[in-house]
């Protein structure tokens, strides 16, 4: 076992690629002379030169031109350095990346990755720390996930930058710094876009989440087994496509769902699970779902507002032990 | 009561709100030329004696939004059209970060009364460039109210509302409402946002829709009634705030719900319905929550494979057997 | 520069391209008209000109985007007006498996990246394209952005300029200034006479051409492609043209007089200026025009004879098998 950082295992993963294949490259701003704001491309400008492109302040390039440098056959990994300002390009995401292979019949591929910083740090307030994975759940024609882990954000961002579907790769910026083993080298487990994984093995309750909601998860599990609740805790890891049945079964089992995460609740991707586990195993509930997001309000400065708008793991306790 | 169309009646929504306020003006691109994307401002600078409050805007969506927000931070009550809603990711930021969040950001120093004016859904083969219902990414944005009116009088009302009302307003208009006709009041009226309506009254489903699924939906009921089904029909108005006290009223009375919306099923508002009907009304479910919308897929243009897209009236019947069996 | 002299051939070439063009948007305009064709269509009569001597400087393999008024692009980079056809007719043969129409036109194997139903779409596409052929692919291939006079004013265009400019990509912006934005005449919304200033902006060069000369057109875009490939960067051409039909067909045209549009067109028809260079004899344009007007016709027969595409497969191409 190795231990890498969150941002060291993308830098893996980009290395790796790039290595295998030339029709890679990244760009983005802020990137080839200082490896990322966020130390996530540091060490690949040096080692790739001329194949990590800083880019001027101009996001419908960044994702316009990615879009366009796919469509002439090369495999773009574009950068949006805080998911806060993906709606500056959102027409080239909604309208060019997603649908290009579908209007023109097939006669497109977009390989591309967009990689996207999001979630609140300390006091970033409203414009650099949101989580907005759900409007792009709601698009047909690209793929989104958003890893917990190190281990996972290596092995999902390769196997994102080797589909030929594009992708939106969404990284929690706390995560960043945290530090998790991977297998070594060569003994790695290639991911598989659209499969959740089991973090924890219950009987009484499912808890969902992704992304840095996987912290409340897994540490509302831990409590809970103290006061004798078996939970078992699924890490999505894709939200489109999402694995689905192996939220199902889970929950045929434990008859109890818990969905969590940090973007607003309102029009949330959990409320995308909880409809669907609603619809299709609403006889193995025993309880209704318990659902955990942000409050419906833009993200505040000061720290006293700013922690009234986060999730915390008593929340999720509280909830779980009312349905029992 | 007269009869008026869709268009005809949010004119005149557009006429009495720009004489009852000067700080109203109505900005887009093409709304001198042809009057707007469908006709539906031919006249209104002559109608209310200003030429120079309907304003042409150049081809520039993300100039467009921002003066909006800009001129009703400076006291201006702008409503702006984006002709399709397909426009709206082009000014996406400066709707999400500019529009919905000033007011907050700046802890509650400027107000963003604005309208954005958004026709949208399909009508006839336009492709995937010209269709899409995106109503979920606004209804998961704090700050922003979304409006989705259902019939010319509705329209009238909401329009009139949504003008005079202080928040940022993104305003669905389903394309093939425009030539919907139908009984519009003669006298001054406002239709409050954020409160749904009983469009028809029902004791065994209750099908919640919005925008021009409302009509769908009753079309679907008068069929279902044949049928010795009586289907309650909740025209929601506004997605975001929501009513939720009506909706769940209505859940506890029949048991049996179907959620039906135009955009695409996977992450659409009806998820939002569903998750919260599921939440708070558990108990009162006799079968699960039916949920239809769009397939995953982005509007293909051929007649054929554009109707596979489409939630019409046998879409709800069949949900609402499928709630009833 | 030094005069090019056109042989016969090319000259040939450059006519059957326009009046194709031609006679495909007179057959769509009546199709249209009379109901049979689904959708919005968007014409380019009268701007024939300055596709065909675009992509006559071009090679098959360099790339070009379009716009929502794309049939002329789409023709002059060497699509088959069979398929194209039977793709405006929503048919199972189309271009695009009728998944796109006249809207979402394209043609990957000759470089047409796609029209594009987003005003102001395509720069950043070509700029995307070039960058990735310079820079990644290593080859020469050049991309050409086609786009109107409203287009101009979205903030995509300054964007792709700049880094087409800063990096010196292997992109031609192409401006068709056809006087209108949609139903708005272009000086209503902007207070620049020439889109082509705009390049100084960007320190490129910016093109006037007359867009009605598709020998003019062609000359200045073999200098701006020759310009590209040798790795000195983008060049802006502004052909000045005019939009002859409505902005869709259907349009009903309040902003402007019918005679004025007509009489426009009297004096600046393209094939018209063309023959009036007499380097083809007129009989030869009139056999020309009569073999490109049966080409259409048995185009539009076989878009007729083709079925629509399978109801059920609609979900095929949203992502790769």
């Amino acid at each position: 076992m190795r231990t890498l950082t969150f941002a060291q295992a993308t830098c893996e993963a980009m290395a790796e690629t790039m290595e295998k294949d030339p029709k890679i490259f990244v760009m983005g701003e802020d990137l080839a002379r200082q490896g990322g704001i966020f130390g996530q491309f540091k060490g690949l400008p040096e080692r790739f030169p001329g194949r990590i492109i800083d880019t001027p302040i101009s996001e419908t390039f960044i994702i316009g031109g990615g879009v366009g440098a796919a469509l002439a056959g090369a495999r773009p990994v574009v950068d949006m350095h805080f998911a806060d300002f993906i709606g500056v390009p959102m027409d080239e995401i909604f309208n060019q990346m997603a649908k290009a292979r579908y209007m023109f019949g097939g006669q497109a591929r977009v390989p591309l990755v967009l990689r996207a910083p999001d979630g609140m740090t300390f006091q970033g307030a409203a414009q650099h720390s949101q989580c907005v994975e759900a409007w792009f759940c709601h698009i047909p024609g690209i793929q989104v996930v958003a890893p917990s882990n190190p281990y996972d954000a290596k092995m999902v961002l390769k196997a994102a930058i080797e589909s030929d579907d594009p992708v939106l790769y969404f990284e929690n910026k706390i995560l960043y710094k945290e530090k998790g083993e991977l297998p070594e080298l060569g003994s790695e487990e290639p991911y598989q876009i659209g499969k959740a994984k089991l973090i924890r093995s219950g009987t009484d309750v499912t808890i969902v989440s992704y992304s840095i909601g996987m912290k409340n998860a897994v540490g509302a599990a831990a409590i809970l087994e103290k006061d004798g609740i078996d939970a078992e805790v699924i890490d999505l890891i894709s939200l489109s496509p999402w694995d689905k049945q192996a939220v199902l079964d889970s929950v045929k089992k434990t008859h109890r769902l818990c969905i969590v995460h940090e973007a607003v609740k309102q029009g949330g991707f959990g409320a995308e699970i909880a409809a669907t586990v609603a619809e299709e195993a609403i006889e193995y509930l025993d309880a209704p779902i318990l659902r955990y997001g942000a409050p419906f309000c833009p993200i505040p400065f000061a720290p006293t507002l700013e922690k009234k708008v986060r999730v915390y793991t008593e929340d999720l306790i509280r909830g779980i032990k009312s349905i029992f | 009561m007269s009869i008026k169309t869709y268009k005809e009646a949010t004119w005149e929504a557009m006429k009495e709100e720009m004489l009852r306020d000067p700080s109203v003006y109505a900005m887009a691109e093409d709304i001198i030329g042809n009057g707007g994307s469908m006709g539906h401002y031919i006249g209104l600078g002559q109608a209310v004696g200003d030429e120079n409050r309907v304003l042409d805007a150049p081809i520039s969506e993300t100039a467009i939004v921002a003066s909006a927000v800009g001129a009703a931070l400076a006291g201006m009550r702008p409503v702006i059209d984006m002709r399709f809603s397909n426009c709206l990711p082009v000014c996406m930021d400066e709707l999400t970060n500019q529009a919905a969040k000033s007011r907050y950001m700046f802890g509650g120093q400027g107000k963003v009364h604005m309208v954005v004016r958004c026709p949208d859904g399909i009508m006839k083969m336009q492709g995937a460039h010209h269709t899409d219902c995106l109503e979920a990414w606004f209804a998961h944005v704090p700050g922003l109210q979304v409006v989705i009116p259902s019939s010319p009088a509705e329209g009238k009302g909401l329009l009139k509302s949504a003008i005079r009302n202080d928040n940022p307003v993104i305003f669905f208009e389903h394309k093939t409402l425009f030539k919907m006709e139908g009984e519009v009041p003669e006298e001054e009226y406002t239709i409050p946002i954020g409160k749904a309506r009983v469009a028809r009254d029902g004791k065994d489903v209750s099908i919640i829709v919005y925008g021009v699924m409302v009509s769908r939906a009753l079309e679907a009921a008068k069929v279902l009634e044949q049928e010795g089904v009586s289907a309650e029909v909740i025209d929601l108005r506004t997605v975001s705030p929501w009513d939720k006290e009506t909706v769940l009223a209505s859940v506890r009375k029949t048991g049996r719900v179907v959620v039906a919306h135009e955009a695409v099923r996977q992450c659409g508002f009806g998820a939002e319905l569903s998750a919260t009907i599921g939440e708070e009304a558990f108990a009162s479910l006799k079968t699960p929550v039916v949920r239809i919308g769009a397939p995953f897929v982005p509007i293909p243009m051929s007649p054929h494979l554009e109707d596979m897209c489409r939630t019409l009236p046998k879409d709800i019947i069949s949900a609402v057997k499928r709630v009833l069996s | 520069m030094e005069k090019i002299v056109y042989s016969k051939e090319q000259a040939r070439e450059l006519y059957e391209k326009m009046a194709t063009i031609r006679y495909f948007e007179a057959c769509i305009k009546h199709d249209s008209l009379a109901g049979e064709i689904p959708g919005f269509v968007h014409l380019y009569i009268g701007e024939e000109a300055i596709a065909t001597g675009v992509c006559a400087a071009l090679r098959q393999d360099d790339m070009i985007e379009s716009t929502h008024r794309g049939h002329g692009h789409c023709i002059a980079k060497g699509a088959d007006v069979n398929r194209m056809m039977a793709e405006i007719y929503g048919k199972e043969t189309g271009l695009c498996q009728g998944r796109g129409g006249s809207m979402h036109i394209a043609d990957f194997s000759i470089g047409m990246l796609g029209a594009n139903g987003v005003v102001g779409g395509g720069y950043n596409l070509a700029a995307g394209a070039a960058l990735a052929n310079k820079a990644v692919l290593k080859n020469d291939k050049v991309s050409v952005v086609f786009f109107g006079d409203g287009a101009s004013n979205r903030g995509t265009f300054h964007e792709a300029m700049n880094v087409a400019s800063a990096w010196k990509l292997p992109v031609i912006f192409v401006n068709e200034m056809n006087c209108w934005a949609s139903t708005t005449p272009y000086r209503a919304t902007c207070n620049v006479e020439n889109i082509s200033d705009r390049a100084k902006g960007y320190h490129i060069p910016g093109v006037i051409v007359d867009g009605q000369d598709v020998f003019a057109v062609y000359e200045a875009a073999k200098a701006a492609v020759e310009r590209a490939r040798s790795g000195e960067g983008p060049t802006l051409i502004e052909a000045k043209t005019y939009r002859i039909e409505g902005h869709f067909v259907g349009d009903p045209e309040l902003y402007r007089k019918k005679e004025e549009t007509l009489k426009i067109f009297q004096d600046t028809d393209p094939l018209r200026i063309f023959r009036q260079k007499k380097i083809l004899p007129d009989a030869e344009c009139n056999e020309i025009e009569a073999r490109c007007e049966e080409a259409i016709r048995k185009a539009k027969e076989y878009a007729l004879s083709c079925s629509y595409p399978d109801a059920e497969s609609f979900m095929k191409y949203v992502y790769v098998d």
